[in-house]
């Protein structure tokens, strides 16, 4: 894994650009949904199914996959648009997003997608869904199978209980095939994650649960398949990636902002441009950055 | 008459019927289930001994996790590893799980169509001392309404060791509820469980049978107590043991009701929401019928002795029996 060749980091900048786009598409025929945190975590998908997963899209149910169990299946136009340009089902299938009968539920739902690990929405629950998992694992080839389990998961869940419950065991049963990445912007639906139930320090507390916490940029490539190599060289401890990220990445008036957490473009706030503009722009905005977002290493 | 083809315990009906907790009949079963499918792992939360999973746990060291007071966090757990292939059983109190993990259950067990087994012991008020607290009265409602969920309630301890056995070879999600309390034996070895079927247990014979009663769970004893009762006044009655609360055992209920004047429904739980719920919904829809309704009527328990509480909430035999009476 380790270092990426700059050819390697190229590539996967064009990738985030097309699924950007692919979100924001997705998001305007759908009308509702969130926008800011699957702009935010596009490059983390995009440098997991184009670099870092040992996985067949072609073949979803292959035994010895990598497992991506996303807690916060709020943020899933991102996982649809990345499932979709890696190949487990056509492009053209992301504009049925939230629609009757879609495979793309609003919320994920195994039954609709079979290629997804697992369904979420209620926040809280993925990270004990991965230590499931992994212990299951652990129990039929023993410590050194070989397979990851990465729970992608919000910072806003962690005011949840059942989140802490995990965390607790994970140190535990020293699962150290779960690597938990950490979407850390900061924001929530009704504000910054600091002012509605302040987090911090994060990093402090996963290391007084027996965890081993890496922190990392969220939108630098480099940095991200490091912090994964690293944790995966980790043999006592589960790893948790706290990986630093701007919601709403990619479209500069869109970024940071808790106004758009669950709003697609056409519902957001109206300060810069009116709503019946915001589709329109927010595509162009992407067009006009394309081959300009650089991954922050160089 | 007692059904002879279910071959019953011949004691039933003497006043020394030998008593056990289904709970223990949990246990050994998921011991057998265990050596029956290695795939068969279990998970608690504190309470292993109570929850009869210690056996389970000294079997099969490898295969249990203990989860720590985490009942939320356990039937998540549980999902993933059914998502591995494994065939997990959670267990606690029927008030903490699946009472206080309900959303868990929903979403991460139910809404996946996970192979989770959801097993809560010390249901119902005859839990006793404890409190109203830890008599979970709402377990069956709550599951009930949860697509893709199925509900087993076992009347004795025999029944307990082959449910469990036997819902460990269904796919899917399973709800096993069970008692705390030692309860009369009335089954054998050779009755036989069936997943989702209806058993009649008792049967007036040489009478005219106006009155069924269709009890689930440890209750039954008393519902059968009733019925000898109202036979020997002359008054004829069958009873049914509906072990497989969810899904209904429609035919064989509707096959049972057909000509009778009314049914009582017998279940240590919340009136609303049960099993005497589940049988009207199908009553008045396929065959209309009186009803009356044994169980708790919208009221939290409280610390007393099993016995006393079960009196005082109106589940003896002789409110079955009255009950029974009203309907002719």
């Amino acid at each position: 894994m380790s270092h990426l060749h700059d050819e390697k980091v190229k590539e996967l900048e064009q990738k985030a650009h097309e699924i950007r786009t692919s979100i924001i598409e997705s998001l305007i025929e759908a009308k509702s949904g969130h926008t800011a945190g699957p702009l935010g975590m596009t490059d983390i998908f995009t440098l997991l199914y184009f670099h870092i997963l040992r996985h067949d899209p072609k073949n979803p149910h292959w035994e010895d996959r990598d497992r991506v169990i996303l807690s916060n299946g709020h943020i899933c136009p991102v996982l649809y648009a990345t499932m979709a340009h890696s190949g487990y089902f056509p492009v053209e299938e992301l504009k049925t997003l939230r629609k009757f009968g879609s495979k793309l539920q609003g919320h994920p739902h195994r039954e609709f997608l079979p290629a997804l690990e697992t369904s979420s929405g209620p926040l809280g629950s993925g990270l004990s869904q991965a230590i499931g998992m992994a212990l299951a694992e652990r129990m039929e080839r023993g410590k050194h199978s070989g397979k990851y389990f990465y729970c992608l998961m919000s910072d806003g869940e962690h005011d949840e209980g059942q989140v802490w419950e995990a965390v607790l065991q994970a140190g535990k049963e020293k699962l150290h095939n779960l690597i938990a990445i950490m979407d850390r912007n900061n924001i929530q639906i009704d504000g910054f994650t600091e002012d509605v139930m302040p987090l911090e320090p994060l990093k402090e507390k996963y290391e007084v649960f027996n965890w081993h916490v890496i922190e990392a940029d969220g939108h630098n490539f480099e940095a991200m398949a490091e912090a994964i190599s690293q944790a995966q060289a980790v043999f006592d401890k589960p790893s948790m990636i706290i990986a630093y990220t701007i919601p709403g990445r990619g479209i500069p008036w869109m970024e940071r902002r808790p106004e758009w957490h669950g709003n697609p473009p056409g519902k957001g706030p109206e300060d810069v441009y009116k709503k019946d503009e915001q589709a329109k722009e927010a595509l162009k905005t992407l067009r006009s950055l394309e081959g300009k977002i650089k991954s922050e290493h160089d | 008459m007692i059904n002879k083809s279910q071959n019953l315990n011949p004691d039933l009906f003497n006043k020394d019927v030998e008593q056990k907790a289904t709970r223990e009949g949990f246990g050994s079963g998921l011991v057998l289930a265990g050596k029956a499918d290695r795939n068969v792992v279990a998970l608690c939360c504190d309470l292993t001994d109570s929850t009869k999973m210690n056996a389970f746990e000294k079997e099969f060291p490898n295969r249990f996790i203990q989860n720590g007071i985490q009942e939320q966090s356990m039937n998540s757990v549980a999902s993933g590893m059914a998502a591995m292939g494994k065939i997990p059983f959670t267990s606690s109190y029927a008030m903490f799980s699946p009472g206080r993990a309900w959303e868990q259950i929903r979403t991460t067990i139910a809404y996946n169509d996970t192979n989770v087994k959801i097993v809560g012991s010390h249901a119902g008020i005859s839990v006793g001392p404890d409190g109203g607290t830890h008599q979970a009265l709402e377990d069956i409602a709550i599951m009930r309404c949860i697509p893709n969920m199925r509900i087993v309630y076992p009347c004795d301890v025999l029944e307990a060791e082959r449910a469990t056995q036997e819902i460990a070879k269904l796919k899917g999600p399973v709800y096993l509820r069970l008692a705390r309390e030692k309860t009369p034996i009335i089954t054998t070895d050779k009755t036989q469980f069936k997943f989702g079927k209806g058993e009649v247990y008792f049967e007036s014979e040489g009478k005219d049978i106006k009155i069924g009663i269709i009890a689930s769970g440890p209750l039954l004893y008393n519902a059968l107590m009733a019925a000898k009762k109202l036979d020997e006044d002359g008054v004829g009655v069958k009873v049914m043991n509906l072990a497989t609360i969810k899904p209904l055992p429609e035919d064989d209920i509707l096959k049972f009701a057909k000509g009778l004047k009314g049914v009582v429904s017998v279940e240590e739980h919340q009136v609303m929401g049960g099993v005497g719920s589940a049988l009207a919904e199908l009553f008045a829809q396929k065959n209309p019928l009186p009803m009356k309704f044994i169980g708790v009527h919208d009221q939290f328990g409280q610390s007393g002795e099993p016995n006393e509480l079960i009196e005082h909430y109106g589940m003896g035999i002789t409110h079955i029996e009255e009950a029974a009476r009203k309907l002719l």
